[in-house]
Parts: C-alpha cells; structure tokens; sequence
C-alpha cells in the first residue's frame, strides 16, 4: 500500500505544532513517511502538491485509550471498523485495550492484533492486560509481550484489587518503561451503580457511583507509584477530587500522568434524564428518548456540573495530560435495554477531535494545548518518540483540519460499527477533512 | 382542561391541574364500589393488559378490579409466564403484546425507566405502576386522594415519609406530587437509606431523627422496609431499625393530633409500624387501598375513555 518514495507538499497550511511550540503559516514536505522540511515556501516538482488555504495541519491525534473489540465481540467493531474510525476522525495512532475474548495476556493475542492491523489505516498498538486472564490473580508475561509490541498494560474496565498485584506489575512494568494504564475503580463502592451518586440518581432512584469510588482507588494508585517511585497513568478521570489527587501528587513529583475523554468534558449527569439538555439538536436526528437514553451510560459515569468544570479547568493546566476517547462501541440492540441492563460505553473516535476544536472555541485551550493534549503527550506517555509531532525527520502522520466546517454528528454515517454516542444531533463547528499516516493520505472527507 | 396524555409514566412532571383533574375524577368513581352491580360500561371493548415483571398481588389486583369495574378485559401476564425467562427482551415482549393489539398496558418491573422505554416504543398508552425505585404514580395519587378525604391538599399541609426513601419509588412520587402541590415534605431514613443528593432537592426537607420528622405533622407515611435489605449492610438488624425508626404510640404523640397514618403495604408489623398504630382510628390504610381503585378506574378511563377516540 505505503509508496515510500512518494511524497506531498501541502501549501499554505496553518501549522499548529506543541513539539516545535509552533503556530505559523508554513508549507510542510512529507517525504518517504517522514516530515522531510517545513518553511515558509517551499517548492519542489517531485512533490503532489495540496494548497490548504489556511487549514490547521496537526500532528494526528492519538489515542491512548479505545476498544476495539476483536478478537472475541467482532459484532460491536473490528480492528478494522475502529481504525477507519479513527482516522476519519483525525487519530492516526490508536491504543486498544485488552478486554477482548481472549483476553489480550499473551504474545499471541499480541500478534494477532497486530497481523489484523496490518491492513488497517491507522496505527494500531495493543495494550495487554496485567493480570492473566484479567483474573486480577498471576501477572502476565511482560517481557514476552513487550517483545511482541505490547505499548503498555491496563486491566481497563476493572482496577486491580489487589494491592499487591498492583505493586508488583508497577515494578516489573518499570524494567520495560512501559505503563500501567490504571482504570481506578472501588468495586464494593461502585457496586451496582449506574450513574453518578448525585441529585439525578437522587431523584430517580438509579444506583450511584458516588465520586468515591474513583477518588479512593485513585489516591492508592498514586501512593503505590509514589513509594515505588515508578511512572502511572491513570485511565479517564471522571471528578474533581480525582483532579485534587493527581495535581497534588504531581506537586510532589509522583511521575503520574492522566487522561480525560471528551463526554466527560461536555455532559454532566443531566444527560441521564435529558439528552438535550443546555444543546440545540438537529430535529432530523434527535434521539427519540431523551430520558433514561443508554447512550449516557458509561464507566466512569457523567458527573456533575461542578466536576466538568474542574476537568476543563485540569485540562488546560496540563493536570490532565491527555485527551482519551474510551471509545467503546456496542452494538445497538445490546443498548435497547432498560437502563440498569445495557452496558457501559460510548463511542468517540469520531466527535473527538471535533468536541476538542470546541474546546478551543470556548476558550478552554489554545490550539497549541490542544496538539499537545492530543498528540504530543500522549506519545509522549506511550513513549513513541517517532511520532506526537512534525519535527523533521518525525513520522508524517497529521491531520488536516477545517476549523469553520459546519456538520452535524449522524452517527448513521460513522466508519465504525457503532452508533453509540451521547453527540447524535450536536451541531459542530470544524472537523478533520484529511488524514495522512506515514505520508500517505488515508482519509479524505 | 385535565389529563390528556398518551401516557402515565411519573408524578414528576404532571402540573397542579393534572393532578386535581385525575383526582376528581377518581372522586366520581368511588361510588361505584357502594354499588350492588360494581361494573359501569366506560371501556368495553378495550383490552388492558397487566404486565408485572415484579411480583405484586395488590397492585395487580386493584388494577384488574379497577379496568374490570370499567368493562374493559383484563389479562395479566407476570415474568414467570412470559417470555423474559425465556432471554427475551423487554422491547421484543412488548412488540409482541403490541402486535396483538391493547388499549393500554399497565407495567410493573424492576428496573428505572422501564415504563418510559416501551411507552416510546408502543401505540398502547402506558400506565407505570412501579420502575424500580423511580416512581409509582397510581400510588401517590391514590394516597392524595385519602389524604383528601381527611384534609385539604394546599400549601400549610405538612407530610412526613419515614423509611427506606432510597430504594421507594413510592416515596419519589409522592415527593414530586405533594411538592407540586405546594405541600411541605420531610423525609427521614437512616443514613443508608437516604440518597445522598436528596437534600438538594427544592423543597424536600431531610430530617436525621423521626421524632424531629414527625414534631406536628398532619400526615404520615411509613414506607415498608425490605427485609432483604439487612444483608446489604444498610441497616444492623430488624430490631435496631424498629427501635430507632418504628412508628409506635408514642411517637405518634409528636404529630398533629388529628394526624393521619398512612402506609403503602405490605406492612411488616412490628417492624415499621406497631400493630396498635396500624389498627388505631388514625390509620387510613385500608382506605388507601379503597381509593386505589377508584384512583385506577380514573386513569384507566382517562386513557383508555373518552375523549380518546
């Protein structure tokens, strides 16, 4: 597929770069994979040339935190389905738990994962799982699996339990400089829970998830990383005093680092009752039950108003390091279930970026913290040096982004193989039009 | 004027007004019960379907008697005999009872938002009659509607609810259609039977203790505690609870004195209720369950009656 020879001149771009600290008008050359040379005009007769009349040109966003599903639940998405998802909306690396069928705790699941990939538009690193089984019991093979092209490991959908478990793989992790994605989670507080602890299960009688149940396992993980004095990634922090927790440990120098996903920065726990709420949505698309929508169910759960503010607030400080999506797809007649039956998860490789432009709008960042918390940080924490950005000699994997471009989320329209968002109907402003990986255009709108 | 919607899924957005209409109306057929022939022909030919998830014998019951009194044809299917046991899902059951036509279905089950989920999904208007710890709108109505009878529904009422309010879709609707009506409301439960997020609610007032829930009061409603709850660790031991939060002689000393009792049952004697308070002259319990039919009939008729055709 990939032409190494091949290269592109893109004109006229507006190039928006945190590893360069760059926000300039400039002309980028991508040759044989790699960005070959930026400056302010280049020419070159050999290059296919695209003039992008101002277009923002991003490093391609990646994302440290998706499901893809397969092995084991093709029926919701394939590496495949999630990698056009990714890339149509600007990710061109994509991080995949390990919570498949079988479960991603050995090198061949690994390579599996990885052979399927091959085909795949965007790149696909396998994350494997701590425990064997994810049984939360015997360690995995660490090594072996690194060998094979583990990133890094998380029990994503469960915490590890046990505190001993958990030391010994932040140990053992450290030999490889690979992390541990931690999902924190009490299990006997989060019980049977279902939505945020707050005034809506107050009101409606759902199961809550007090904020507890996150903050506990949170602050344990970051004294477990503190007294081993080992780097930690804690997987979307969904509440303020998870916020409090991290700031105050990265004060101290705890080598921890933290992701947030997008509905966690746009709904708060009204979403349960009213979809709708506080957003104008397309009449054409709007979900026929805004009350008790599963759409709105996920783990960690939408919070209050008052944490979704502190988690903007956290994002633009750099407390939170990373724009995660969780994107977990589920297919639709598994969601058209009573609320307490449908399980958690949403999808979000597709809003994404576009939620994240609005977080740039509203002022929440500027776009050089935007590509930061998109793509340098990230890779930085997976620790991928040939990529977060478009430094010479960097892979050319970017994003080219219309930032006026009106649409509307269909999720009738998703690469993936799930539709379900929280975002049906929201009406955007900017999306990724182009998505080039390893110099090669592998999405056009 | 009055209530003129598809369906009855909560107390919590009916207005004043629906309120009142519904409860008038209910007012007219509570004569019917006095009757020799207790049958009026307002829904014949409509077919009502009972569909319980849950097991409930008085709720069941008083609807059956309610849509019979009414001359509409009663069937009632419960989980053990439908197909939920069988894996299927509760939109594919309910598509099938749709495809074979009724007027209106009448849905109890476990979980919150159930109602609302096939109410989107069906012709049939549907009637909540209990989701999980969400609502139970028939029951509020028909405890206003005996409250009524002994006092007037208007701002300066005051109401106690006393027990486990977190797991009480009886206490939620209750709360929604006093409060709308302006009526002041005082909660108490121990700790771990009170949502947290509660006291944020406009309106409600939380109190620690049931002597301080009760001080004056015109109207109390114990709520039945769940025995099986002991195992969740929310409540030491039946006997605690009873001590600390049981409605006996004296504590109802602390009410107004010419407050009403009142309770959802199933009671567990004993337990939230002593049996000397349960079978005073101030307890209106079994009127409750009078007014429940007559309550019933209203909204079977005002869905499923005229006005609809």
């Amino acid at each position: 597929m990939s032409n190494n020879n091949s290269s592109l001149l893109l004109k006229n771009a507006r190039l928006i770069d945190a590893g360069q600290n760059l926000d300039e008008k400039a002309d980028i050359l991508l040759v044989a994979g790699k960005v070959a040379e930026i400056g302010a005009s280049i020419n070159s007769t050999a290059a296919t040339v695209l003039d992008l009349d101002g277009a923002w040109v991003m490093p391609g966003a990646i994302d440290m935190h998706v499901h893809l599903r397969e092995p084991g639940f093709e029926h919701k998405e394939t590496i495949l389905t999630g990698a056009r998802a990714a890339v149509a909306g600007g990710f061109t690396s994509i991080a995949c738990m390990a919570n498949t069928k079988p479960v991603n705790d050995s090198a061949a699941v690994t390579r599996f994962i990885l052979e399927q990939a091959r085909l795949a538009p965007a790149k696909v690193l396998p994350i494997a799982a701590i425990s064997k089984g994810m049984q939360g019991e015997e360690l995995v093979e660490m090594g072996d699996l690194v060998a094979a092209g583990a990133v890094a490991f998380s029990e994503d959908g469960k915490t590890v339990a046990d505190s001993k478990l958990l030391r010994h793989a932040l140990e053992y992790a450290s030999l490889f400089n690979k992390p541990l994605l931690c999902h924190c989670q009490d299990n006997a507080l989060f019980a049977n829970g279902v939505i945020h602890e707050g005034v809506i299960s107050a009101a409606h009688g759902l199961e809550g998830i007090p904020t507890l149940a996150e903050d506990l396992d949170i602050a344990r993980t970051i004294m477990l990383a503190e007294y081993l004095d080992v780097p930690v990634h804690i997987c979307h922090v969904s509440s303020k005093e998870g916020v409090r927790l991290i700031k105050s440990a990265k004060e101290r120098g705890v080598k921890v680092t933290a992701e947030v996903t997008p509905h966690h920065l746009f709904l708060d726990e009204r979403a349960v009752v009213d979809l709708a709420y506080g957003e104008t949505l397309d009449e054409s698309l709007k979900p026929e039950q805004l009350c008790y929508n599963t759409a709105t169910k996920m783990s960690p759960p939408l919070r209050s108003a008052a944490d979704v503010s502190a988690l903007r607030q956290a994002l633009a400080d750099g407390t939170l390091d990373a724009i995660a999506t969780d994107h977990a797809p589920h297919e639709a007649t598994e969601k058209a279930v009573e609320y307490d039956l449908a399980p958690f998860g949403v999808v979000g490789l597709e809003t994404a970026v576009a939620l994240s432009l609005r977080l740039v709008q509203e002022k929440v960042l500027t776009p050089l913290e935007l590509s930061a918390r998109l793509s340098l940080t990230p890779a930085a924490i997976l620790g991928l040096d040939d990529r977060g950005t478009l430094a010479v000699g960097k892979a050319a994997d970017l994003m080219i982004i219309d930032p006026e471009l009106q649409w509307i989320v269909d999720p009738g329209k998703f690469y993936s193989k799930a539709r379900n968002t929280p975002f049906t109907g929201w009406q955007m402003s900017g999306r990724v039009i182009k998505t080039i990986v390893d110099g090669e255009i592998v999405f056009t709108l | 004027m009055g209530f003129k919607r598809k369906d009855l899924l909560g107390t919590r957005d009916l207005s004043a007004l629906e309120i009142r209409s519904l409860l008038e109306s209910a007012e007219s057929f509570k004569e019917i019960a006095e009757r020799p022939l207790k049958k009026v022909p307002a829904l014949r030919g409509k077919t009502v379907i009972n569909l319980f998830f849950e097991p409930s014998t008085r709720t069941r019951t008083s609807f059956e008697i309610a849509a019979k009194r009414l001359s509409a044809d009663a069937v009632n299917m419960s989980a053990s005999t439908s197909s939920v046991v069988k894996g299927e899902s509760l939109l594919d059951t309910v598509d099938n009872i749709q495809a074979m036509a009724p007027d209106i279905i009448v849905i109890r089950h476990k979980f919150v938002g159930a109602a609302h989920l096939i109410a989107g999904r069906v012709g049939a208007r549907v009637v909540n009659a209990g989701d999980g710890a969400n609502e139970h709108p028939t029951q509020a109505l028909l405890d206003l509607l005996t409250i009524s009878e002994h006092k007037k529904l208007e701002p300066g009422l005051t109401v106690a609810i006393i027990g486990d309010i977190a797991h009480s879709r009886v206490a939620r609707s209750n709360i929604w259609a006093l409060l709308t009506l302006g009526i002041t409301v005082r909660v108490c439960a121990p700790p771990t039977m009170l949502p947290r997020g509660l006291d944020k609610i406009p309106g409600v007032v939380v109190c620690a203790r049931p002597e301080a829930a009760l001080a004056g009061v015109d109207v109390v409603m114990m709520l039945r505690i769940q025995l099986e709850r002991q195992d969740r660790m929310l409540f030491p031991s039946i006997r605690d609870y009873a001590r600390i939060f049981g409605l006996n002689r004296q504590r109802l000393e602390l009410a107004a004195p010419d407050a009403i009792v009142m309770h959802p049952g199933p009671m567990n004697r004993g337990v939230e209720i002593t049996s000397e308070v349960a079978d005073s002259d101030r307890a209106v319990i079994l009127n409750q369950v009078s007014n429940g039919v007559a309550l019933r009939m209203a909204v079977l008729f005002l869905l499923g009656g005229q006005g609809h055709e």
